[in-house]
């Protein structure tokens, strides 16, 4: 009769397992380049900080992180942060607010919003796909469109570093349909302006953004993360211990 | 017959408080002389795991109240503030959200558990009733918790919940707005939800919590042999052969439940806090809106099974309000569960193939509507949640009749190792 238990033990097990396989994704229909956050690598995140305050922070603010937090998490010495990385604000105990005038929903059509928890809201593959899918399309105000976000009111900010790419021809589009797992062999666009990097070194640039976005968007990620490993060797030991303790204390129990 | 003070005749300081207070008489009858069948399983575990859960919701919850503002231009900044700026506030947040879903997993496991070895049958039918009353209350309880951060999905979940009320003939417009306190869910709203989870409703469920064990240590827990303890006393001392001490032997064997549990809820608290997108729900990172909708709004998924009945039952009649029937009905009839059984016997292991089929197919088709519950709408999903619908009150609805023509296998007078 133990077997019926363990049956529906393992079946549990199986569905559970199955349910919690299936991760949100939504987008605009775009198969996304799938993008694993580097939690813990600290170059990465500190180039991201200077790649966002240089090109993202004009426009979008990060209200929910504190400058002397995210140098001290980054490791960055408080000069350089003052010097480098710091343009809206002169105490290091201020959040990351934008310069940007309300007005300027007049000019985008929308206020750019915060970006402190865009890593989690939308998922930093997203994030990934969409700063390389900006592509020439006149049609739009801006001249340009953006795949993974149909109509963003955004421009292409790193134009000159990605240069300028279009939509590929229809048969790419195929191909990248039938591409399984977001390969860049299927890469929907072609370059047709070169930029200052090449298409490696901005994809590692982006990269490096998503790094950072997604250390802002839970700053306590990887502290949380080295504090469970300690909680779960104690566990484990705890596990060991109450289970002897038990058997122990169950040895006249027949 | 009158009540006798200090029964046990203690001295000291605790016979001066024994004269004025029962302490040893209740460590004596809930703890070290509450005899429990010996031979509980695995499945005994998810009893006291649920009150560990309970707790760990109280204490984490006191933290969160002081720096949480349930406000709804604050709401959404203050727990990212508990988040960022409040020390360990991150890991008190993760500890009640993960709670609240660990909350549903033992509940579910130890009311399947019940099912199993008929712990509802007599003299146990209040037992069931009470803990039928708390997993009641603990869904509004979730519910309004659910809401208060005050992210796109609290806010559009709110929404579509207190929307169930609409569909009440005559009354259900007004009666939306007069729970909202407003036309849409507003700062009212956020402010009376917090007031419910914070106060009414964790006092009602630690009330019911205090019944259901109370209950059953009045008759004694049932085991998975479905055998009474109580038939075979010792004649001598009066306590029975199949029993043991709740105390030492249990509250040791339980910590070993708990070290095992806390591994995996320890697991997910610091390694996967969003429970892939099921624990904290992506949208609920975008501050509530009232014109940008969830592209898919969905519950938490402890509600999934009961949101599959509600979409699967067709509007008909010109209202909805059959839906919202549908699923109260499968919650209400919960609590008949102990009259619906008519087996002669409780545990499964004695029950006829019947039972187990049927009991199967209830657990597995639990799951699958639960996971069809979250999924967007389309054809495939309203028709699988429609036979779910069928398959699970057809388990509570055919029950006298399976339970009673089943062939039953004869119980043992003693309880099996």
């Amino acid at each position: 009769m133990n077997r019926l238990t363990t049956r529906f033990a393992r079946i549990a097990v199986l569905l559970t397992g199955a349910l919690l396989a299936q991760g949100a994704q939504a987008n605009a229909g775009v198969q996304l380049l799938s993008f694993t956050p580097d939690t813990g690598n600290l170059a990465s995140a500190q180039r991201g900080a200077r790649n966002y305050m240089a090109y993202c922070s004009g426009c979008h603010s990060m209200k929910y992180l504190r400058y002397n937090r995210l140098a001290e998490d980054l490791k960055i010495p408080e000069d350089v942060l003052k010097k480098n990385l710091m343009f809206t604000s002169d105490k290091v105990g201020d959040p990351i607010k934008v310069a940007m005038p309300a007005a300027s929903e007049q000019w985008f059509g929308r206020v750019p919003p915060d970006l402190s928890l865009e890593s989690r809201a939308r998922g930093p593959s997203w994030i990934y796909t969409y700063l390389k899918s900006f592509y020439i399309d006149e049609s739009r105000p801006l001249g340009v469109n953006n795949t993974v976000l149909v109509g963003a009111s955004m421009p292409h900010v790193l134009w000159e570093l990605q240069g300028w790419q279009k939509k590929a021809e229809h048969k790419a589009e195929g191909e990248h349909a039938e591409a399984a797992g977001g390969h860049h062999e299927g890469s929907p666009f072609e370059l047709v302006t070169k930029g200052s990097l090449t298409p490696k070194e901005y994809d590692e640039f982006v990269a490096d953004t998503v790094n950072f976005m997604d250390y802002a968007a839970e700053p306590g990620k990887a502290g949380r993360i080295s504090l469970g490993f300690k909680v779960l060797m104690y566990l484990f030991g705890l596990l060991v211990l109450t289970y002897f303790l038990k058997k122990e204390f169950w040895r006249d129990v027949h | 017959m009158a009540i006798t003070p200090n029964p046990y005749k203690t001295t000291g300081t605790l016979g001066w408080i024994d004269d004025r207070f029962p302490l040893t008489k209740m460590w004596k009858d809930h703890l070290a002389e509450y005899y429990a069948p010996k031979n509980f399983n695995f499945w005994y575990f998810f009893g006291s795991l649920a009150l560990l859960v309970l707790v760990n919701q109280l204490l984490t919850g006191i933290f969160l109240t002081m720096h949480y503002k349930p406000a709804a231009d604050m709401a959404f900044d203050s727990v990212e503030y508990i988040m960022r700026d409040v020390p360990w506030g991150n890991v008190i947040r993760y500890m009640h959200s993960t709670g609240a879903s660990a909350f549903f997993v033992v509940v579910f496991l130890h009311m399947f558990r019940g099912l199993l070895y008929g712990s509802y049958q007599k003299p146990r039918e209040l037992i069931w009733v009470f803990g039928a009353l708390i997993f009641l209350v603990l869904m509004a309880e979730a519910f309004c918790g659910y809401v208060l951060p005050w992210g796109n999905m609290s806010y559009w979940g709110a929404s579509v919940i207190i929307n169930l009320f609409g569909t009440i003939p005559f009354i259900g417009a007004d009666l939306v707005t007069w729970i909202q306190g407003d036309f849409v869910p507003s700062d009212a709203t956020l402010n009376r939800l917090f007031s419910l989870h914070v106060i009414a409703l964790p006092f009602v469920l630690v009330g019911l919590v205090a019944a259901h064990i109370l209950a059953l240590h009045e008759v004694g827990s049932n085991n998975p042999d479905g055998v009474e303890i109580k038939k075979n006393k010792d004649p001598k001392t009066g306590i029975p052969l199949d029993g043991i001490a709740f105390h030492p032997y249990y509250t040791v064997k339980d910590m070993v439940g708990v070290a095992g549990f806390l591994i995996i809820f320890c697991g997910v608290l610091f390694f996967a806090p969003d429970g892939g997108g099921y624990f904290l729900e992506a949208p609920n990172f975008t501050p509530a809106s009232q014109t940008n909708t969830p592209e898919h709004i969905t519950p938490a998924w402890y509600f999934g099974t009961y949101y599959a009945m509600l979409r699967a039952t067709p509007s008909f009649a010109g209202t909805q309000i059959w839906g919202v029937l549908v699923m109260g009905a499968a919650v209400v009839i919960l609590f008949f569960v102990p009259w619906l059984d008519k087996s002669k016997v409780k545990s499964i292991r004695y029950k006829g193939p019947l039972s187990k089929a049927a009991l199967t197919v209830f657990a597995i088709n639990f799951v699958i509507l639960n996971y069809y519950g979250l999924q967007p709408p389309s054809g495939t999903v309203t028709l699988i949640s429609q036979v779910g619908t069928v398959l699970y009150f057809a388990f509570f609805l055919l029950m006298p009749w399976y339970s009673k023509i089943d062939k039953t296998k004869p119980v043992p007078e003693r309880v099996t190792a």
